[in-house]
């Protein structure tokens, strides 16, 4: 009863005259951050992407311009179904107004649909599928770290101009495993190269015996590992018992961490050769963030899907500040128009589809011998400048973009 | 065979009279779940619904046949599922993309049902574990149903071309008529004399046999109409979530309907009604605890078993000396 | 390369030497739950749980106590048995005289508090276990490499597994186990301590558990979750093998996950759920399984 009064109150007063300054709902700015604590994503995403949201608010300075930020989380165990859930009851219910983070492309997706029925606003740090910004692209969402195209266009072109041009994928089987195998499979054979099969396994595999197996005997020059987090360390860890390396085939870990090298420790991890957005030794700025980050998560440094975090939430309030509202649909076309500049993506903007535009970087894992403190693990190979890292805005299929 | 508090059967009244106070209780029940959505969240208590008539669908094999089903979530699950991908890809109204889902459930309720009714007690749990486990797997691997992500964005659409399902008050109104004529539907199964003849079997196989019924054809009956109407749970559930995930196929889904009836009360015809509320809001409530949720939902199962077989209705019933 | 309808040696060798080392899993698990269910009459659903507190238990053995496998394959067993019989002795004890579909309910209740309690405290992706040291390397077979520490699991498994047939089938205690599976009252008037035995026997069947989750944690990763969809493989091999045959479940263990194995090459996507078509084929023609007796 005492609700149904509220809500004809609150009806009345939106009714009045718009307040002077603020037309943030509630007067509180709610972020979610969506995504998996508990599981094989739990370390390169999790609880850090929260400590990362929150170091985004304290530099913003939100206090400071009395703006009321509140910062919520939660496991989505990387079920569709139990996203959806939290996702709409913190839409209906606990008026949360911009869900952020997302790892596991198939939540991402399922979220992705609800927030744009919604008029709210998400932003993807975690996910992968390039189609997120391509036949799933949304006026609500952006898309921020990284995505399937630009690993693709990152790690499987360097490999097949190496020589690697027989592949054998072993791929994680849902929306994720299958995009980054689709996009690396179209650069492979765009160089001339050719995938000799493929092998789908469940998420979140212990076993990877029989998929290891048949990549031997299928004789590729080149292992494709389409899946990530704790997958991904199997599958590495499993390769070295069954002699894959020994044997003369090389592994290509398509979407690896620095938490997953910390994770298998140089002696297995060297030489492994991918593509990130970020790497907290890049330089000064960057390296500030690496070890306040530590300090903060129990010496783990950033994964570029935390720094996707910061960055993205730090846009976020610019653009929130900006429009003086947190309407989900405005908020992202106004991040759209305002170009982006944070310590640790540097300069960059945000396209019409919804994807953030910054460079890559194609790195390899250091030799046990060169490291020389802890985390120290990369070596920079190349960098991808901002306008070749990701897939051409005319080649995406959204219908968001007039062609 | 499996009764309320073990191998004594209960001890109550006949079940041939639908007593005056049941009637009390379903009036009841219809005022509290119509006044529900108007200070509880709509979503969730629609979640509870479609588990409610789950629960009591599952109810009507274990309570009053006495058969212990496993994998009842292949019944969920698969409706769930087809109404998904009827109302998405061949663009059905809501109401035919629903009673596609309870058609196929019906059907695969015949084809398990056929291959299991032979056995009995563990047996019987043991093969509908298995059959359902293997739905499971096609399931996974079938490509319409999407494995890991699911069928998503599932339009809701108009049901029987009247009322729009986007307005969530519309929604919640329809499911619960859906629940309702589910719920009636097997109230009057049971007490029937097809009921009678289920009973009689349940107690004592042999002796209802000697006396000139097929055991294994009212059990069958019996099994196809649990099904049928834990694929409307399933169907329904699937356009108000408007997502059909593996979730719903799972063991462990099968393993959550034994829990809220058992939690509710076998063999009542309300138990299962007040287990599903239950189980859901605990659910909701411990969510942000994460694993807690299984713990709690393990404890109960051990306390239940143990110490409170007859359920809350079940021990409510005993209070006041009538069946519930 | 050499090709055997029209698949490779390489690859069918090595998947039929996989699926022997799942094989090896499947028979010593499903020979816990039939020791279990012959003598209790208890479908134990908490076997999964329990295997994985074996796995488990290695894990902080190694961890705290600095104790390496050796001690691990040992230790794990006795501390997961007993609490087993504090299990059985508090609550099974009690669902005896009822119908077995109980039991059924409780072991399956505590599996979800076992699993959900690691769950909530290690979350739900694995902990490594490192091979022991002894163990590691492979052996070149020619058509694959064989791991050192899988075949291991092979020769150890069946050493246990014909340990515990000949206990069972050819010992006086077995005997006697046997005896009072049949007629618990009868034996028990001759003097043996039937209770003792029963509790004994679940705690027995429960360390195998164990004994399988030491095994299995340097391969399939320490995980709160490892014996949740094991478990109901497993059913099905004892279902198929015969409900309280000792026998019929080793073989049936080894043989199915040779079947998967060649499941696996020939028709990938049905490696799943062969166990179970078979399980429907075998209970329709024999409902008792292919080694079982009535009861």
């Amino acid at each position: 009863m005492l609700k149904r009064i509220a809500i004809v109150l609150a009806a009345l007063l939106a009714l009045g005259p718009a307040a002077a300054l603020a037309q943030i709902s509630d007067g509180v700015i709610k972020i979610g951050v969506l995504n998996d604590q508990s599981s094989l994503y739990a370390d390169l995403a999790g609880m850090g992407s929260v400590v990362a949201a929150r170091m985004a608010v304290e530099d913003f300075g939100a206090d400071k311009k009395g703006m009321k930020v509140e910062i919520v989380s939660a496991d989505h165990q990387n079920k569709a179904d139990v996203g959806s859930s939290i996702a709409r009851q913190w839409y209906d219910v606990d008026k949360v107004d911009v869900i952020v983070d997302v790892p596991n492309s198939g939540v991402a997706l399922a979220v992705n649909q609800i927030t744009r029925d919604k008029g709210k606003a998400l932003l993807v740090s975690g996910a992968a599928t390039a189609d997120l910004t391509g036949k799933a692209c949304s006026p609500n969402t952006i898309h921020w770290t990284y995505d399937t195209w630009a690993l693709a266009n990152g790690t499987g072109n360097a490999i097949v101009k190496t020589g690697g041009d027989t592949w054998f994928f072993i791929t994680a089987d849902y929306a994720f495993g299958h995009a980054l195998e689709r996009d690396v499979e179209a650069v492979v054979i765009k160089n001339g190269g050719k995938v000799l099969g493929k092998v789908r396994h469940p998420l979140n595999t212990a076993d990877f015996s029989s998929f290891l197996l048949q990549a031997q005997s299928s004789k590729a020059k080149i292992v494709g590992l389409a899946n990530a987090g704790g997958d991904t360390t199997n599958s590495i860890k499993q390769a070295a018992e069954f002699g894959i390396v020994k044997g003369g085939q090389s592994l290509a870990g398509l979407l690896v961490f620095i938490t997953d090298v910390h994770g298998l420790g140089l002696p297995t991890a060297q030489g492994l050769i991918f593509t990130e957005t970020f790497y907290w030794d890049l330089n000064d700025k960057t390296r500030a963030f690496g070890k306040r980050f530590a300090e903060r998560d129990k010496g783990i440094h950033p994964t570029m899907i935390h720094a996707g975090v910061y960055s993205a939430v730090t846009h976020y309030l610019k653009a929130v500040e900006a429009l003086k509202s947190d309407d989900g649909t405005k908020v992202i076309a106004k991040m759209k128009e305002m170009p982006t500049d944070d310590p640790l993506f540097g300069k960059g903007t945000v396209r019409a589809d919804g994807r953030k535009i910054h460079p890559a970087y194609l790195v390899e894992v250091k030799k046990p011998s060169e490291s020389k403190a802890p985390w120290d693990y990369y070596k920079i190979r190349a960098t991808i400048p901002a306008d070749q890292a990701f897939r051409p805005l005319d080649q995406g299929d959204c219908p968001l973009v007039k062609k | 065979m499996v009764t309320a508090s073990g191998t004594a059967p209960p001890v109550y009244g006949t079940l041939t009279v639908s007593g005056r106070h049941q009637v009390v209780a379903f009036a009841i029940m219809v005022v509290l779940l119509v006044a529900a959505p108007f200070v509880i969240y709509p979503l969730f208590l629609m979640k509870a619904l479609c588990f409610a008539l789950f629960a009591c669908a599952f109810n009507l094999l274990i309570g009053y046949v006495g058969l212990l089903s496993f994998g009842h979530a292949v019944f969920l699950g698969s409706a769930g599922y087809t109404s998904a991908h009827a109302a998405k890809a061949w663009g059905w109204p809501p109401e035919l993309a629903i009673l596609g889902g309870t058609v196929t459930a019906g059907v695969l309720g015949i084809v398990i049902g056929a291959l299991a009714i032979r056995s009995k007690g563990i047996y019987f749990a043991n093969i509908t574990l298995a059959l359902a486990q293997m739905m499971y797997f096609f399931f996974l691997q079938a490509k319409f149903t999407g494995g890991e992500d699911g069928i998503q964005a599932v339009p809701r659409g108009v049901f029987l071309g009247l009322f729009d399902l986007r307005g969530v008050m519309t929604m919640y109104f329809v499911v619960l008529a859906i629940f309702l004529g589910g719920f009636l539907l097997l109230y009057r199964t049971i007490h029937s004399p097809f009921g009678q003849v289920l009973k009689a079997i349940r107690e004592h196989e042999p002796r209802a046999v000697s006396l000139g019924y097929s055991a294994e054809r009212y059990k069958l009956v019996a099994f196809v109409l649990s099904a049928t109407l834990s694929g409307l749970a399933g169907g329904t559930k699937a356009i108000v979530f408007q997502l059909a995930s593996l979730t719903d196929v799972h063991w462990t889904m099968s393993g959550e309907v034994v829990l809220m009836t058992l939690l509710g009360g076998l063999g009542t015809v309300f138990g299962p009604v007040v287990g599903a509320f239950i189980v859901i809001s605990l659910e909701n409530y411990l969510a942000q605890l994460g694993a807690w949720v299984t713990v709690v939902q393990g404890v109960i199962f051990v306390v239940c078993v143990l110490t409170f077989r007859r359920g809350v209705v079940g021990e409510v019933a005993r209070l006041i000396r009538k069946p519930l | 390369m050499t090709t055997v309808f029209g698949i490779p040696t390489q690859a069918l060798f090595g998947q039929l030497l996989i699926g022997l080392i799942n094989g090896s899993f499947y028979a010593m698990l499903s020979l816990g739950l039939s020791v279990i269910f012959g003598l209790l009459n208890i479908i134990n659903f908490a076997h999964g749980a329990q295997y994985m507190m074996g796995a488990f238990a290695a894990y902080f053995l190694l961890q705290w106590a600095g104790l390496g496998y050796w001690w691990a394959l040992v230790i794990a067993p006795i501390v997961v048995g007993l609490i087993g019989i504090v299990i059985e002795r508090t609550m099974l004890k009690r669902l005896y005289a009822l119908d077995h579909l109980y039991g059924l309910l409780l072991t399956f209740g505590l599996a979800l508090v076992i699993q959900g309690l690691f769950r909530n405290q290690f979350g739900s992706s694995g902990l490594p276990f490192q091979i022991p040291p002894e163990l590691t390397g492979g052996r070149n077979l020619g058509f694959m490499i064989l791991p050192n520490y899988r075949a291991w699991v092979v020769v150890f498994s069946l050493v246990t597994c014909l340990a515990t047939w000949y206990v069972i089938e050819r010992t006086k205690l077995g005997a006697y186990l046997r005896a009072a599976t049949e007629n618990p009252s009868l034996v028990q008037a001759f003097g043996v301590n039937v209770p003792r035995m029963i509790t004994l026997t679940y705690g027995f069947g429960v360390a195998l558990a164990a004994l399988a989750g030491v095994l299995a944690a340097p391969i399939y990763q320490v995980n709160p979750l490892m014996g949740a969809d094991l478990i109901i493989v497993v059913f099905a091999v004892v279902v198929i093998g015969g409900m309280g045959s000792i026998a019929g479940s080793i073989i049936t263990g080894f043989a199915l996950g040779i079947v998967e194995g060649l499941t696996k090459v020939f028709y990938p996507e049905a490696s799943n759920t062969v166990i179970f078509v078979i399980m429907a084929l075998v209970l329709l023609v024999r409902p008792t399984g292919l080694f079982g007796r009535d009861r």
